[in-house]
């Protein structure tokens, strides 16, 4: 006896196959096309495109914690900017300990003190998702009013609790040296450090999807976000998928909130709290739940941002609102929606 | 008599502040088909939700298999043994119908006998293996809930008006597969309207009403007896024809 269907028929291949809806990336690559026309110049657009992946990059990595915890537990949480302040604080205990290492002309020890600043915050605010998973989300499961003010109250305590311990001063941040600097192509400048936040982005991307799709825990997470009801009756507690989650979003928004502290090369306690709105819109746009969408619309965001601020400044700060209501319009819940 | 292999004394479930189940007193004997019938909003669909723990029964006891289920957690419950298809059917639009099937083998992966013999019932389930379940029409979905709530072996299956909203040619397939797991000896508790369809598979049923139980007994008792349809279900089933 075999477990596997057979090979499909011949009828069975006119059947319809799993369908990947391509057309929000057809957006992006036009968006790409158009801007490149409108710019003229290949050097700044590659330029204003480079600076954009990277900065959308860095917006994936801080809001697709945010939009998995809303997916999986229906929490909306206002608190997750305080994960990002945290997580870039946490870093300074061993970036400004290891100045040294940062400024070193060896790239294994710039790499080293990246390593171990990233390695404090991911600890520092899993810990910390752990934490206020129990202490402020347990409690307001399913009462969306409560959830509002309640997580927008810990990121206020959150914030001062920060201003409090490393004091309200800007903190200036310093590049680790091997990825400071910018490769010059022609007229187009590179950032090295823009470069680095693209990989990491795609990086962190990778394995989200090689454990959303590939693992039994990423079907169990992919099941819950549908319907966490049906996962328990199947045997599941979704609670403990909830704890998981929670502590990875954390966790993902302390690495990114490191990496956005080192891209702005400094640090006030409103870094997470700033981000936030942009986080928001992204989740919106993504279509909240997904994680495929929030990667598609981190780029949308940013690339917009990026060249609305150079084909029309006065335009900039409207740009990703802007966006939005585009694609709201177009798709009203997000551009890869998750179906309950 | 062997004991029942599920026993409902006095459950009471209060859905915020509406009283739903006013003392249900419900008994599914082992490898039976038990028929649960009543008109909308008599209380089925909360006593299966209770039984699984998705509504907290507020008093009463809901003994399975002697253990006592109230104050079970749902994953507690399920893994007693007790499978759920829920009246929406509980799929995950965006998962395979292999996926389905993955995730409800807490074992592991399935096992391939019991696989040959799901696909044998469900043809259909073999073409749309790799095709996520949000695309398919509500028969094959509701094919879909089946195969994952029998996918192991479980002793006691709850199906909440699998015929709903389905074609007359479906809801005869339904029936053949439910004929088949009837011969699997499996402890079935099933939850409908349309007496035509249960009044040939079950075996004993009872009649909702108000919140409680207002007749049990055998099916075929009640499916020979058109006055007691008539009184209990306002249409006999000779006008269901």
């Amino acid at each position: 006896m075999t477990a596997m269907p057979p090979a499909a028929t011949a009828a069975e291949m006119m059947l319809p196959r799993k369908r990947v809806d391509y057309q929000p990336w057809y957006v992006l690559a036009a968006i790409l096309a158009l801007t490149w026309l409108w710019v003229g110049d290949s050097a700044t657009w590659l330029t204003l495109t480079v600076a954009g992946l990277a900065m959308g990059m860095l917006l994936f990595i801080m809001a697709s914690g945010l939009t998995m915890v809303f997916g999986l537990m229906g929490v909306m949480n206002f608190g997750h900017g305080a994960f990002i302040t945290v997580g870039a604080y946490a870093a300074t205990l061993v970036l400004l300990r290891l100045g040294d290492w940062l400024q070193a002309d060896a790239i294994g020890l710039n790499a080293a003190a990246l390593g171990l600043a990233l390695l404090a915050a991911v600890a520092v605010t899993a810990a910390l998702g752990w934490i206020y998973e129990r202490l402020i989300i347990r409690p307001v499961y399913g009462n969306a009013l409560m959830q509002i003010l309640i997580t927008f109250g810990a990121a206020t305590v959150l914030q001062e609790l920060v201003t409090a311990i490393w004091g309200a001063e800007l903190i200036p941040l310093t590049r680790p040296a091997a990825f400071d600097g910018a490769w010059v192509f022609g007229d187009a400048v590179i950032e090295k450090f823009r470069v680095l936040c693209a990989a990491a982005g795609l990086l962190v991307f990778g394995a989200m999807m090689l454990i959303l799709h590939g693992t039994r825990i990423g079907l169990l997470v992919r099941a819950g976000v549908a319907n966490g009801e049906m996962v328990q009756a199947l045997g599941y507690r979704v609670r403990t998928l909830f704890v998981g989650v929670s502590v990875a979003g954390a966790a993902l928004a302390g690495m990114g909130g490191v990496l956005w502290g080192l891209y702005r090369q400094e640090l006030t306690t409103s870094i997470g709290a700033s981000s936030l709105v942009s986080i928001l819109i992204v989740i919106i746009i993504g279509g909240m739940g997904s994680v495929g969408g929030c990667f598609l619309a981190s780029l949308l965001v940013a690339l917009a941002s990026n060249y609305v601020g150079f084909l029309a400044p006065k335009a900039a700060l409207l740009s990703e609102v802007g966006l939005m209501l585009v694609v709201l319009a177009w798709r009203p819940r997000g551009l890869y929606p998750i179906s309950h | 008599m062997s004991e029942p292999l599920l026993k409902l004394s006095g459950v009471h479930t209060h859905i915020e502040q509406y009283h739903i189940l006013h003392g249900v007193d419900l008994v599914v004997p082992r490898g039976e088909l038990t028929v649960l019938l009543g008109r909308n909003g008599a209380g089925k669909s909360t006593t299966l939700r209770t039984i699984m723990g998705l509504w907290r029964a507020s008093a009463g006891s809901l003994k399975f298999d002697g253990r006592e289920l109230a104050g079970m957690e749902t994953p507690d419950i399920a893994r007693q043994g007790i499978a759920y298809i829920p009246e929406n059917m509980g799929i995950f639009a965006q998962l395979t119908v292999q996926e389905h099937l993955q995730l409800a083998c807490r074992s592991g992966k399935p096992d391939a006998a019991r696989l040959d013999w799901i696909f044998a019932i469900f043809p259909a389930l073999k073409r749309f293996w790799h095709q996520p379940a949000g695309t398919l029409s509500g028969g094959q979905k509701q094919m879909v809930a089946i195969a994952r709530a029998i996918i192991e072996p479980r002793r006691l299956i709850l199906v909440d008006e699998p015929t709903k909203g389905l074609a007359p040619a479906i809801i005869d397939h339904l029936a053949e597969a439910f004929v088949q797991l009837k011969a699997s000896a499996t402890t079935i508790l099933l939850v409908e309207q349309n007496f035509g369809f249960v009044a040939r598979l079950g075996d004993s049923v009872a009649v909702m009403d108000g919140g409680v139980i207002v007749h049990s007994g055998r099916m075929a008792d009640l499916a020979a007896d058109q006055d007691l349809q008539t009184r209990l279900l306002g249409l006999s089933l000779a006008a269901h024809q």
